[in-house]
């Protein structure tokens, strides 16, 4: 789960992670009024979306007045954001937030992640700071520091230092750096987090050391035990299906195609939009409705994918394991029945009773295409929405 | 032969009284696996299907001999049953449970460090070597005793490859799910080395999908150790960046971890890749073909 920097900035200062003041509006005059607070000589007016390159976008202004601070808000809010990470149809700016401004003497990268190779979490450092750490990756791999962190005694304090020294941070500012990293790294592991990213982390001119922006990214299998965490879901940030179909324990992704999938098994799902494009097709969706296959699962799935009006048609593949394929097919039989669907409907069912679920979807009465493989269903649907 | 379980596997099921953990139980006993206990804490002394319960997996293997776990236990507790199989020293636990928080199987890892317990999952569908023993949730039914070893990341698409072997009269040796998730116990690498080491394992599929750079090291330890023919499936070719397919594991993230690498990688180290899933099992028998090893793999009658 994504939260906005201005949340990820009040948790960083709960675990003592220097942030510089600020405050969330969410309208004009509340963004004059939280700079009018704040006092700082210079403040900076920042679009608070999901997505990273604010900055380029123009989502990012440095106002001098308050007088500057409402022309920028103005401009800001309401405004549809196109960076890298938005799609090309962009995110409506609905939250600013309102910062003091520091006097930057360098930018650095401080970043945290789960290293997958080693089964532990690793703080990466660069002094390449306001670069997105892929590019110096690409560019400049020797200016990316590492260090692997034992999860049965945390991030060492030599080992914050030596990051510190390794980037290049002045050395009267070590000691606040590497306090810095270890708040860093404690909110992290307390929070669940599967990333953290301070990118730039500052040195300013009157001797501190700051994350001036923040990434945070929850583990979403740890929720449930963070429910300060869930309080800052902004669900208007996320997509209403995607939404939707999380109250009935489906996973779904939506995708740009034409081509609405239900399949069970995360793997199989992906496999079916890569063979549904293997044949020309486009995938409207990523969708997993997991091990049971319910009359009420398929009819919510088949709802959803339904409310994506791109869909011209559904490819159900299901490779019913411990589920039986009868079960399966009178669940899609009736769901069809219940959500009046006109759109062609190819479904391939594999597993126990096959042969009984073909025919309860034969005799159905209903315009379901049967497929006999993964690659025939795939061939079949394309066909059909073409 | 087979790898990691068989006929003689003694299996404790924790978690033997939830719902999942039941069903699952009675149809693993139902293939012929030993299902010699289950554990729930506080339902010690009682039955279920048969089976004694125990309040701790310590007590369990002391009255049964049992060296194998499968866990059906939810995700707030799982980390800490693995633990518990981990401390009762058994050789292996097989973790079923999806969605466990990723700190917590990081913990458990660390804790695993020089430990003689083997891990497999946790999110995975089990391990099964066919007409022998199933420990985990896969449809029992599909699956033939034969010569193919299977590794996988992902479960159905593990019985899509089962069962385009077993349409076609190949059998397997034993199918390994490492897992969705993106800190598991046991890896490929793990399973191919057994694999290699296997005599009634001729030859291999092995499944993944995007995310992290497990593939990729899989693929060059096969190029430099594997003594048996090799073919792979990478799922999620048109997932999109920076979402999770998912499987907890299936992230491309900072343009790593994509199908494109992974396939690259594989077909540079002489793994065979599947170009559809469909053709999973087909893309086995060519390369059996070319290895002229396709009369000692079929191992039954093709129904098709």
């Amino acid at each position: 789960m994504n939260i906005h920097e201005y949340q990820g900035k009040e948790l960083l200062r709960k675990y003592g992670v220097a942030v510089p003041n600020g405050k969330v509006a969410f309208s004009v005059e509340e963004a004059v009024e939280a700079a009018k607070e704040l006092g700082s000589a210079v403040s900076v007016v920042k679009a608070q979306i999901h997505a990273g390159g604010r900055g380029k976008a123009g989502g990012v202004k440095v106002a001098k007045s308050l007088d500057e601070v409402q022309t920028y808000a103005s401009e800001i809010l309401g405004k549809v954001l196109v960076t890298h990470q938005t799609g090309p149809e962009g995110k409506e700016v609905k939250r600013l937030l309102i910062e003091e401004g520091c006097d930057i003497k360098k930018e650095y990268y401080i970043g945290l992640v789960l290293d997958r190779a080693t089964s532990r979490v690793v703080m990466m450092g660069s002094e390449e700071g306001g670069t997105e750490i892929e590019e110096v990756a690409e560019a400049t791999p020797e200016k990316i520091f590492k260090e692997v962190i034992d999860p049965a005694i945390g991030l060492q304090s030599f080992q914050a230092r030596r990051l510190a020294y390794n980037i290049n941070i002045p050395k009267e500012l070590v000691n606040k750096a590497a306090k810095f990293m270890i708040s860093l790294y404690t909110a992290f592991v307390e929070k669940d987090c599967s990333i953290a990213e301070i990118n730039p982390l500052v040195v300013t001119g009157d001797g501190n050391v700051m994350a001036l922006d923040a990434k945070l990214n929850f583990d979403s299998n740890a929720l449930y035990r963070h429910p300060d965490i869930m309080e800052y879901r902004d669900l208007e940030e996320e997509d209403p299906k995607e939404i939707e179909a999380s109250k009935y324990d489906l996973t779904y992704i939506a995708l740009d195609g034409n081509i609405g999938c239900m399949v069970n098994g995360a793997g199989l799902a992906m496999a079916t939009m890569d063979i549904i494009k293997h044949y020309s097709g486009d995938p409207a969706n990523f969708l997993d409705v997991g091990g049971g296959a319910t009359t009420e699962k398929v009819t919510e799935a088949f709802k959803i994918i339904l409310s994506d009006k791109n869909v011209k048609g559904i490819f159900v593949n299901i490779f019913g394991g411990i589920m039986k394929c009868d079960v399966i097919a009178n669940g899609v039989v009736e769901a069809t029945k219940q959500v009046g669907l006109e759109l062609p409907l190819v479904v391939r069912l594999e597993g126990t009773n096959v042969e009984l679920g073909k025919k309860i979807l034969k005799e159905s009465g209903l315009n379901i295409t049967a497929a006999d493989s993964m690659a025939d269903g795939a061939e079949k649907i394309v066909a059909l929405v073409k | 032969m087979s790898i990691f379980i068989n006929k003689d596997t003694k299996v404790i099921v924790q978690g033997i009284t939830g719902a999942v953990g039941l069903f699952h139980a009675k149809q693993m006993i139902e293939y012929g696996t030993q299902i010699v206990g289950g554990v729930t804490p506080g339902k010690g002394g009682t039955e279920v299907e048969g089976v004694p319960v125990f309040n701790t997996v310590e007590e369990a293997v002391k009255a049964t001999g049992a060296n194998a776990s499968v866990i059906y236990v939810p995700p707030a507790f799982a980390a800490e049953a693995i633990v518990e199989a981990v401390d009762a020293g058994l050789d292996l636990a097989i973790c079923i449970t999806e969605g466990i928080p990723v700190m917590d199987m990081v913990k458990v890892k660390r804790y695993m460090e020089g430990k003689k317990t083997r891990l497999v999952g946790p999110n995975c569908p089990g391990v099964i070597t066919p007409e022998e023993c199933k420990i985990g949730i896969m449809p029992g039914y599909i699956h033939m005793k034969g010569h193919v070893g299977v590794v996988s990341r992902s479960g159905t698409l593990t019985y899509e490859a089962v069962h385009q072997l077993s349409q076609n009269g190949i059998g397997q040796s034993t199918a390994v799910g490492i897992g969705g998730d993106p800190v598991n116990g046991t890896d490929f690498i793990d399973v191919l080395k057994a694999f290699n080491e296997d005599d009634d394992t001729y030859a291999v599929i092995m499944i993944g999908e995007i995310g992290g750079t497990a593939e990729e090291e899989a693929a060059e330890w096969v190029k430099a150790n594997m003594k048996k023919p090799v073919v792979g499936f990478i799922g999620g070719k048109t997932a999109p960046p920076g979402k999770r397919m998912g499987h907890a594991g299936a992230i491309i993230s900072g343009g790593k971890g994509t199908a494109a690498e992974k396939i690259k990688t594989m077909e540079a180290c002489g793994i065979k890749v599947a170009e559809t899933p469909s053709v999973m099992g087909e893309t086995l028998i060519s390369v059996l073909k070319e290895h002229d090893m396709l009369d000692r793999c079929t191992t039954h009658k093709a129904k098709a």
